[in-house]
């Protein structure tokens, strides 16, 4: 299970990281959201892999599973998903006053400035 | 009072969700919002009276036991960040209302008590995962802020701040989870105390934990090569909003400050101090990039961004210097340089506003109105940041090229610091002669004359510069007291993880 875990964390993080190097703020977006999804399970696996472990106190248990990274997925998802909400409002209002959705707004300002001359 | 170390956190959170109910009535939210600061100013002054005493105050949240629970831990230097953040933030918010800047959008004053919920929490909390969550808040309140007024710029250099935050965050949990799977806690204290019993073989992964926590911070605080998003996001915040952001850099210096001084302190063994070595050679870097910067600004805006940017190079060289005299020199500059710097980008939307249309592109301008008075400010605030006798500035950077005369790489660092400080007198020299000396009547009309409550809230920052000066001696007794509980971890273990805390 190890080698899957640390597979789908790396290439997440390899999409992700490839996503945000990208001109346009779509593929940011994409790219955060990625990079968000890996760090994810990255703090679950860090909790130790485990199966069939209960979290909560039981009798019968003879070991338990790591229930903190369980309470930071669950704050880190809500946070980035607030975050990812912003963002993209944030990309539409560029997207609206720069005229296309490149994450500098340069061609719209060299375009700009052409009309007006 | 039991609950004094939480009130700094918990006033503006509640003031925040007040100002919300006071819908678009902006007198009523202006007036809220003074007494709500005075409020928070009242509480401030109570907290560094407690820490004064040299005690640790704890509190924790839920009654849970560290390491179990989140602790809140008030020390000097928190106690001293949070007076510092409520001073400044008391300016900008003055100077907002003078100026009609809060009247540009909604939310204003929510956002900013949002601001300072994050900020306070981020100089408070004991707790690793925690200074995420808080450093979130007030990343996510800046947001707001920074983009409030609208305009295409600001929503350009709105963007590349949040994308450069946002992965700023991911690091940050990455860092987070290395360290909670080798240490297996997330309470500073304890985290300190494990490391002294670090196995070997786990002492790599910590180190890259612990130096990619460097980066993050690094980005918060505008490190070499991470500085890039903070120059135009600084000259295109509204000016109250660039003023308050002063100490957002400064939360980044705190934390390494305060995680990596800790948790990799002299009990860290191998580990101890790894974070020294980058950030003198990094913030050397720093300094001489910001120094260009300042030289080749096209606007007054983007150059007092260059200027704080030089201030946190400094800083990050003193901390990097890692000797007692160091750090304590640090923290004297780090309180002079934040309210010197929110003095500046007020004057310099000052300085925009009544040149018109020339706002504040360095070209010659109309004659301003109050020329005297406005030119007479630039020249002290310009003399306090570029850091000449007789202002707070020169003293601060006395102290610290004393500090680094015994480190073995002592005639670079003098050398960055000494050098870079006069292409920075030598280019404000250049920008106050620019404005105030070839301004001429033909060269258009000038804009209307401030407010003389905007200018009283430049002069009320910029009385920190002599006031620095005059009580000297007592404030650098305090910083040298501050940073001696600051090197002192074992204590600060020991206060967090076997006190029953405040709560009965």
């Amino acid at each position: 299970m190890e080698w899957l875990i640390a597979l789908a964390i790396g290439v997440m993080t390899a999409c992700g990281v490839f996503l945000t190097l990208r001109p346009h703020t779509f593929s940011v977006v994409l790219g955060l959201t990625l990079l968000a999804y890996a760090v994810n399970v990255f703090l679950f696996a860090m909790g130790r892999l485990t199966i069939g472990q209960p979290v909560v106190i039981d009798a019968t248990a003879t070991g338990y599973a790591d229930p903190l990274p369980q309470a930071l997925v669950l704050t880190a998802i809500v946070i980035a998903f607030g975050m990812t909400a912003f963002l993209i409002v944030l990309a539409l209002k560029a997207r609206s006053e720069l005229g296309n959705d490149h994450v500098d707004g340069l061609h719209i300002s060299n375009k700009k400035n052409g009309a007006r001359r | 009072m039991m609950h004094l170390t939480a009130l700094p956190v918990l006033l503006p959170l509640i003031g925040g969700f007040l100002l919300l109910f006071t819908g678009r009535n902006i007198q009523l939210q202006r007036q809220l919002h003074l007494a709500l600061m005075l409020g928070l100013l009242i509480v401030s002054g109570l907290a560094l009276q407690t820490a004064l005493t040299g005690q640790y105050s704890l509190y924790q949240l839920g009654n849970w036991q560290p390491p179990f629970g989140i602790v809140l831990v008030l020390d000097r230097l928190s106690a001293m960040l949070v007076l510092l953040t409520t001073l400044l933030a008391l300016g900008a918010l003055v100077y907002a209302i003078a100026t009609d800047t809060d009247h540009q959008g909604p939310h204003f004053h929510v956002l900013f008590q949002l601001q300072l919920f994050g900020l306070n929490g981020a100089f408070l909390t004991g707790d690793l995962f925690n200074l995420f969550v808080f450093f979130e808040v007030l990343l996510l309140a800046s947001y707001g802020l920074l983009l409030h007024g609208g305009g295409r710029l600001r929503t350009r250099a709105g963007l590349h701040y949040v994308v450069i935050n946002l992965i700023g965050s991911t690091l940050f949990l990455f860092a987070v989870g290395t360290l909670y799977g080798m240490l297996g806690t997330l309470n500073i204290a304890d985290m300190a105390q494990r490391m002294a019993q670090l196995p070997a073989e786990d002492q790599g992964v910590v180190a890259a934990a612990g130096l990619l926590l460097l980066v993050v911070f690094g980005i918060k605080a505008a490190m070499f090569p991470l500085y890039l998003w903070l120059p135009a996001a600084y000259a295109q915040a509204p000016a109250a909003v660039a003023a308050l952001f002063a100490i957002m850099t400064k939360v980044g210096l705190y934390a390494i400050i305060r995680v990596h001084g800790t948790v990799f302190g002299e009990q860290a063994g191998a580990l101890a101090y790894i974070h020294s070595q980058w950030l003198l050679l990094l913030g050397m870097v720093t300094l001489a990039l910001a120094a260009l910067g300042v030289m080749a600004s096209r606007g007054l805006r983007e150059q007092v961004a260059y200027l704080v940017l030089a201030s946190v190079a400094t800083l990050l060289i003193a901390i990097g210097l890692n000797t007692a005299e160091a750090l304590a020199a640090s923290l004297y500059y780090l309180v002079h340089s934040t309210l010197i710097a929110g003095a500046m980008f007020l004057l310099a939307d000052i300085i925009s506003r009544s040149r018109a249309a020339m706002q504040d592109q360095f070209i010659p301008g109309p004659v301003l109105p109050n020329i005297i008075l406005i030119g007479s400010v630039f020249m002290l605030i310009a003399i306090a940041m570029t850091g000449m006798p007789p202002l707070s500035g020169f003293f601060g950077k006395v102290m610290i090229l004393h500090a680094a005369l015994a480190h073995d790489w002592y005639a670079a660092i003098v050398a960055v610091i000494l050098v870079s400080g006069l292409l920075m007198i030598i280019s404000m020299a250049r920008t106050g002669s620019l404005l105030f000396y070839k301004a001429h009547e033909s060269h258009g009309e000038a804009g209307p004359a401030s407010k003389p409550l905007a200018v009283a809230a430049v002069l009320a920052l910029l009385t920190a510069a002599p006031l620095l000066v005059v009580f000297a001696q007592p404030f650098t007794a305090f910083t040298e007291t501050t940073t001696a509980q600051l090197l002192n971890t074992q204590a600060y273990i020991e206060a967090v993880l076997s006190t029953a805390g405040d709560l009965p």
